[in-house]
Order: C-alpha cells, then structure tokens, then sequence
C-alpha cells in the first residue's frame, strides 16, 4: 500500500515585503498505484508542490501524508525525478543509476550487481559503461528514472521528464515509461504541459490555476489500458482534450 | 575524371580521422624538434661570429661543457636535487591544504562569507616578499624553502577549490537529497568530484609558482640549491655557469609541468577539463 495525500498545502513567499502565493490550500489524494499527472500553466506552483512533497521545501502551511503518515520536511521517501537528467557526468551510467543504493550502504560491487539487469531490460544496454554525455537526451532520461526505481520507493514525482524531448523520442518514451509503470506498480504523480501526454499517460488528472497554484479540477481519465497510438485517436481521448484545452485557455495569464 | 568511373564498381572510401589526427602529430612533433635545434644553432653560430658576446651570452656548447663539468666535480646534482625536492613538496603541501580549505567553504555559508576577503587580501600580498622574514624564521635550510613555496600555491589553490564549490549545480546536491543523502554524502558524492576541474586547473600554474618561490629562498639564503648555485656564480662573474643554472632550471620546470600534465590526466579520467 502507498498512498499519498496532500492536505492543505500552501507556500507563499515573501516578495518586496508583500506575501506571493506560489501554492494555495492543494488538497489531493494519489491512490495506491496510480498514474496521476498535474497541469497547469506555468508558474502554478506545480514544482514547488513537488519539492514540498520530496520533503525539500517546507510548506507554510499543510500536511504531506505517505500511507497515513506525516513526511511533511522528511527527504528521502519518495522517489524524485526532475527534466534535467541530472546524471553525474563523471560517473558511468551504471555507476550513475547505482548513487540511491550506495547513499543506503550497499557496496557498489553489489548495487552495481543488482542493476545491471535493470539497465538491460530497459533499453541501456550498451551504454553501462559510457559516461552521461555519450548518450543522447531520451537516454539519458531513461538513466534518470533507473536511478529513481532502483531507490525502490512506493511513490515517484516525476516533473516534467520528457519535457526537453523531440517529439518522436517524447511518444517512444511515454511507451517505455508505461511499461515500466506497469511492471513495477509504482504510484506516480507526474507534472506536465502538455496535455496529450497527461491523458495518454494518466488514470487521473488534476488541473492547476495560474498563480498562486490552486486546485481547479480533477479529471478522470477512464480510458483503457493498455494505451497506444490508437488511444491517441479515441473519441474519449479527443473530449477530454477539448475539456482540458478549455480550462487551461480560462487560466493563461494576460502577460502569456 | 568521375564519367569514366562512374559505371565502374564503387568503391567504397572510408575516412580514418585516427590515422590523419596521428600523421598532424607526428609532423607537429618533428616541427617543433627541428625548431628547437635550429634555435639552438643560431645561437651558437652567432656567439662564435661574435654577433652575441659570449660574455654575456655564452653559447649552448660552453654551457654543455660547464654544466657536465658541474654535475662531475661540483655539486649540480645535489643543488639539483635539493631544489626539485623544496619545489615538489611545497607543491604537495600547498595544493592539498589550499584544496582542503577552499573545499571546507562549502559548509556554512556565514564561515565562507567572512573568509573570502581574506583570502583575497592574502593573495594580492606579494608573498616573495616575505622571504627574508621567513628565512629568518624558519633558517637558511629546507625548511623556509618548502614554506614559499608552500605560501605560493596555498592560496591560489584555495580560491581554485573555492570556485569549485561555488559552482557545484545546486540541483545535483537536491537530487542526492531527495535521494536520502546526508550533508557528508552529499560533500563526497558531488562537491568534491564536481569541484576536481577547478582543483586540477591549477596545478600547472602552482607548480612554477613552487618553483620560483623555492629559487627565491635559496636567493635570500642557502647553502645548497640550484638557485644558490646561480647567486654564487653571478657573484664571482662565472656568466657561464649562470646560464647552466638557468638551462637546468629550465628542464626542471619542463619535467616538472609534464608531471602535472600527467596528474592532470589521471585525475580528470573520462571527463572534460576545465579551460
């Protein structure tokens, strides 16, 4: 069981003496193995939600609830993934993927043991021994979550991961990450802009308001699984796009 | 030329980048040999046409024959020896606490703010001028020699680690926090290999500032060192033997840097330098 909830979490700043709200009052629940993704426009609060729930921010107000229990400020519980990779360019990308075991004190003869078949199966073989910047961004990306599942926590924040893509290696890598989702039954929350991977990808959607980042809507999917291109045509796919559309044009701020 | 071969079996051309980057090498090399020696005899041609006087300019022969008669009869190779040892440890010393201070900046903020000026001021002091001062406090011996030269490097590889922290990406050190790391994971795990870079851009440098200041100390006062030598022989107007000194201290220097150029390489195994 590994279910996340959020309750009433909001964070202002203080900005030339005047309190900014970058998130207001978000209250949510992410269901045990769940796909759940966050849109919004940008500067919604959506990261800061994030680093709030990874436990490296503060909230100024609010709760972070991991199966019932408070991990408001805690890091290290749930499994954090942001769009730049984040590899470290000195080590190999065995090496690299290996960082969450050794931080825990597994000998890196051991971590490098267990993860080598992981890197394998999903799509690094090959490229174990090369160092992050022989490998082309989707790689490199695919390294980043390794790292993430390796950690071996319930729950993965995911922002924005495939957001510095092309859009062929985007679609390519929506598939893989279905995969994996689907063989290790991870709960996820995943921030995204853009709305086509939100339906493709989520069984729930929760729609941002621009500044300060405020809960709009919650959006059930409901389409079948498993996905692919086909479900990119579906009448359900098309409606929930026009919904989404329309609610993200209410909150495009008037600067753009 | 291409009509009549077109409807020929093409043939397949493949380009070895290798083997032309190896050929540029080789032709570099023998180049820079050539001018070398080309140097060297003009130097000696124009001692002996008595277009240079050889008084003051001596000539590569004169020198070669001073110097073997030095290192066989006098005491080159100790001076030698006792210069490259001041230089070298100097080197080690200066490089290892000056890494270490500008490593231990990364730890509080308020700590680094109020050493940073400091440190800046003591490194626009002229440290050589220091010398006298520190020969009096340390003695005439190795020790003051391995001192300045441990002042010339300290700081300079100091502010190099310094800049090394300050430019460790913020987002690295979160990442391993919300991996679970600690503070002194996160020390060992990003802020000293991302900082290595900035450490090892300096050791070239560091190294002939060791040198000259180790030269300095044996200037100041001394009983042996290479430095001694060419005081000695400036002294009693043996123009020759200055410039064996000055030779010596030259492929001293060379080997010296090509050591670091390989400590460079060890250290910076499968990674960009920083220029």
């Amino acid at each position: 069981m590994s279910e996340l909830r959020t309750i009433h979490c909001s964070k202002y700043y203080l900005k030339n003496g005047e309190p900014m709200g970058a998130l207001d009052d978000a209250t949510m629940q992410v269901g045990d193995g769940r796909f759940v993704s966050i849109i919004g426009p940008s500067g919604c609060g959506k990261s800061t939600l994030f680093n709030i729930i990874a436990g490296l921010t503060e909230p100024s107000s609010g709760h972070i609830l991991l199966d019932e229990e408070e991990i408001t400020g805690k890091s290290g519980r749930v499994g954090y993934m942001l769009q730049k990779d984040l590899l470290l360019p000195w080590r190999t990308i065995l090496d690299n993927v290996i960082i969450g075991l050794e931080l825990r004190g597994v000998a890196k003869k051991e971590a490098r043991r267990r993860a080598l078949p992981m890197l394998q199966k999903y799509g690094l073989k090959g490229f174990e021994y090369d160092h992050p910047d022989a490998l082309s961004g989707g790689m490199r990306q695919r390294a980043g979550l390794i790292r993430t599942l390796l950690d071996d926590k319930a729950v993965i924040l995911l922002d924005e991961p495939f957001g510095a893509l092309d859009a062929q290696t985007r679609l390519q890598m929506q598939n893989w990450l279905l995969k994996i989702w689907s063989d290790f039954r991870k709960t996820v929350l995943f921030v995204t802009h853009d709305i086509d991977e939100a339906i493709y990808l989520s069984d729930e959607i929760i729609v941002f308001t621009h500044r300060p980042g405020r809960i709009k809507a919650q959006i059930d999917v409901a389409l079948p699984r498993p996905r692919n291109e086909k479900t990119l045509m579906e009448e359900r796919f098309l409606l929930l796009k026009r919904e989404l559309l329309l609610m993200l044009r209410e909150e495009r701020s008037p600067c753009g | 030329m291409a009509g009549k071969s077109i409807h020929r079996q093409p043939v397949l051309k493949i380009e070895d980048p290798g083997i032309a980057r190896k050929r540029m090498r080789r032709r570099a090399v023998s180049g820079q040999i050539i001018v070398g020696l080309l140097l060297v005899f003009l130097w000696e041609f124009l001692s002996r046409i008595g277009w240079l006087d050889s008084y003051y300019w001596s000539s590569p022969g004169t020198i070669v024959r001073t110097g073997w008669k030095a290192a066989a009869e006098g005491t080159l190779l100790q001076d030698l020896a006792y210069t490259s040892g001041a230089t070298i440890a100097g080197f080690i010393l200066g490089t290892v606490a000056g890494s270490l201070l500008g490593l231990s900046f990364w730890w509080s903020e308020l700590y680094s703010r109020i050493t940073e000026p400091y440190l800046i001021a003591f490194n626009a002091v002229p440290k050589l001028a220091l010398a006298p001062v520190l020969v009096i406090m340390f003695g005439i011996g190795f020790d003051s020699k391995v001192i300045l030269a441990f002042l010339m490097t300290v700081i300079v590889a100091s502010i190099a680690a310094y800049s090394g922290v300050k430019n460790v990406d913020r987002d690295l050190e979160q990442m391993l926090r919300s991996l679970g790391a600690k503070r002194h994971q996160i020390f060992l795990k990003v802020v000293i290999p991302s900082s290595v870079p900035w450490m090892v851009s300096t050791l070239k440098i560091n190294i002939s500032l060791a040198l000259a200041g180790t030269i300095v100390g044996e200037f100041i006062s001394s009983r042996q060192g290479i430095g001694r030598m060419i005081l000695y022989a400036g002294q009693i107007l043996d123009i020759d033997l200055v410039w064996v000194g000055v030779v010596v201290l030259s492929f001293l220097s060379i080997f010296m840097y090509l050591g670091t150029v390989w400590l460079e390489h060890v250290l910076m195994k499968g990674r960009q330098p920083k220029s």
